[in-house]
């Protein structure tokens, strides 16, 4: 767990998303601390997607900033943003793998872009991350050749080849079978505790939110800003705010109805 | 049920409206099915509803319907909507549970008026210039943007500093060069074989069969050998590379590049124009030898002989002629390259965007090499080339 006092390592400063004149979401403010597990959630369509493509940089804010380590990512000179874009790695909802190329050399490509390693080294260190993710012996198959979940194991492998300091996760476990999101929910939490890398999910999966959340942000679409900032299982039950428990419960407000397990709201991890 | 033209008279769907003071009475009586053949139109009501006062009460009796589907529902959301008019209380007690709590669900949340984008549609013919206009000038700004974009990676590429990868390059010109030489052996061989006959038409009356080998090999090399690969190749190279592109787009690809830092601009535009460019000459060369191959053969089955016809091409065609053609060439295997990936850039977020991103490639490379072609001949007509 990250000390208490360390500074952010991501900070979001009086963020407006739009889409032209429409305005996703206005006057985001949140941190997050190097080694923690951040989720964004809300409900479908809130802006969940659209804020993690703010956060790497995909699409310019309408109005305030995105800092990584104090430093400013939003109007960086193109050298320095190039410098701070390899510090990330990005897993994207569909995989979205290169389709012309083996999973061998999607890994390969960031390392052999970005570093100066011989080919040998860089052939041991794709098979170490596919390895990593359960895909030993795929090296040779094309993204196209392989199911949809092991194109998403794929693309995290791709994510980490250059190791970096933050991951950011777009609905990890969306089109996953519960085994499969529950494996990967655990390589999430396994890569932070091993790497002490600092993890960003965008999801609405309550399971894994409990499962692996240190801390979430709430989008909530009726105000169009933060509903809620903190850990989840604690907002679960005194958020002030309405939407944000009804969300967190899957539809039921009431906290007693709640702590049911009859009514189906994701129980705590024990 | 089964078959509807021969449903009993009881079965047929039927409403009767009755009205007793402040209530109105709808009876129901029938089957009410999407099959059925015929069924009322809410017209009935609407008239009972316009006509005098409209009733306090709206109650149903739908004892006598046999079976009832969706099509019974709607007819009575008609209904809810013209009491929502004129205040009437909608009797939904009187309904049988199925419906009610259809009705209930499709009456559960108001209709959204601020929905985001189908809220926006526009109306009349100022508002639809307006918008027009506006959407000129962002294509402006996209297609400057582009083509600074390919410049900037031009220049970087002449630095040694594009990060692209060589083996991309050479794949594409086997792509767009040697994979192409079946079809464009096809295409420039029958362009010579026509433009022999066409010609033979005229100079057989003057007596002056021999210039049939000026004509071939004027229009070959100044003209048709890079006009028509070039149509070859804004329909081979340049949808293909549309849609790759495009997809690259959908999937989220060019996300991946950017995100880590790849200009997607070199590491995937770059390779492709270069091979183009390199492979766009090559070509035009080879259609040009092979047009004029069609054309010989033609004139030889005209009681020309070989060494006649070699001749008088060997005249007629100087190394100006020649450069013409070949200047054409390098031009319109840019316009190909760019216009594809524009297209494949600017691509939308869904299969059909692909689509219509290939299309747009193919029609505005077309396009464009007519234009160009027609600046050229002012041009080489100015300069007596």
């Amino acid at each position: 767990m990250p000390a208490a006092d360390a500074p952010p390592h991501i900070s979001v400063r009086d963020l407006t998303m739009a889409y032209g004149s429409f305005v996703v979401m206005h006057d985001l403010n949140f941190e997050i601390k190097r080694g923690e597990v951040f989720v964004i959630m809300g409900g479908s369509g809130c802006g969940k997607s659209t804020l993690l493509r703010h956060l790497i940089g995909l699409q310019r804010p309408a109005k305030g900033k995105v800092f990584y380590d104090n430093e400013d990512f939003t109007d960086a000179p193109e050298e320095k943003r190039l410098k701070m874009l390899q510090k990330f790695g990005v897993m994207y909802q569909g995989g979205a793998l290169w389709s012309s190329l083996t999973l061998a050399e999607n890994v390969a490509l960031p390392l052999e872009e970005f570093t100066d390693l011989k080919e040998s080294t860089v052939r041991d260190i794709v098979s170490l991350k596919l390895a990593l993710v359960g895909l030993r012996g795929f090296e040779e198959f094309y993204p196209a050749e392989i199911s949809g979940g092991m194109c998403k194991r794929a693309s995290l492998a791709r994510a980490m080849a250059l190791d970096p300091e933050i991951l950011f996760f777009d609905e990890p476990s969306a089109g996953l079978d519960p085994v499969s999101a529950r494996r990967l929910d655990e390589l999430i939490l396994q890569l932070r505790d091993s790497l002490g890398t600092t993890v960003v999910v965008v999801t609405h999966e309550l399971a894994s939110i409990f499962a692996i959340a240190d801390r979430a942000i709430f989008l909530d679409v009726s105000t169009r800003t933060t509903g809620g900032l903190g850990d989840p299982k604690d907002m679960r039950l005194h958020s002030p705010n309405e939407n944000l428990r009804i969300f967190l419960n899957r539809g039921v407000a009431g906290v007693t109805a709640a702590l049911d397990p009859a009514t189906g709201a994701a129980p705590l991890p024990a | 049920m089964s078959n509807a033209l021969a449903a009993p008279p009881e079965e047929i769907a039927a409403i009767e409206v009755t009205r007793k003071g402040g209530t109105m009475r709808l009876v129901f009586t029938g089957t009410w099915t999407i099959h059925q053949e015929k069924l009322p139109s809410a017209a009935v009501v609407r008239k009972e509803f316009s006509e005098g006062t409209p009733p306090v009460v709206l109650s149903f009796d739908l004892s006598a319907v046999k079976n009832f589907d969706s099509s019974l529902v709607t007819y009575l959301l008609k209904c809810y909507d013209l009491c929502h008019v004129t205040q009437t209380r909608f009797d939904l007690d009187s309904l049988p549970d199925g419906a009610r709590k259809l009705l209930k669900l499709a009456t559960a949340v108001p209709e959204t008026t601020d929905a985001r984008g189908g809220g926006q549609r526009r109306h009349g013919l100022f508002a639809w210039v307006g918008g027009e206009s506006l959407e000129v000038v962002d294509e402006a700004k996209e297609i400057f943007q582009f083509i600074g974009e390919c410049t900037i990676a031009t220049f970087r590429f002449f630095t040694g500093r594009a990060r692209y990868r060589w083996s991309d390059v050479w794949l594409y010109m086997q792509q767009c060069g040697s994979d192409a030489l079946p079809i464009v052996s096809l295409i420039s061989f029958l362009v010579g074989v026509i433009l022999a006959y066409v010609g033979s038409i005229t100079l057989r009356q003057y007596g002056g069969m021999i210039f049939i080998a000026n004509l071939v090999g004027l229009a070959m090399v100044r003209e048709m050998g890079a006009l028509m690969s070039g149509i070859i190749m804004s329909g081979r190279t340049g949808a293909a590379f549309a849609a790759q592109l495009g997809t690259m787009k959908v999937s989220e690809e060019t996300a991946a590049l950017r995100t880590l830092g790849l200009s997607p601009a070199e590491f995937l535009v770059l390779p492709r124009m270069i091979a183009l460019f390199v492979m766009f000459p090559l070509l035009t060369l080879y259609a040009d030898f092979i047009g004029i191959l069609g054309g010989l053969l033609v004139g030889l089955s005209m009681d020309l002989s070989y060494d006649q016809f070699m001749n008088q091409l060997m005249n007629a065609v100087d190394l100006t002629n020649f450069s013409v053609g070949m200047i054409k060439s390098f031009v319109f295997g840019l316009i190909v390259a760019v216009t594809g990936c524009l297209r494949g850039m600017q691509c939308g977020n869904s299969s059909a965007a692909v689509g219509l991103a290939t299309t747009r490639a193919v029609v505005s490379s077309i396009t464009c090499m007519i234009i160009a072609d027609a600046i050229f001949a002012v041009i080489f007509n100015t300069l007596n080339m």
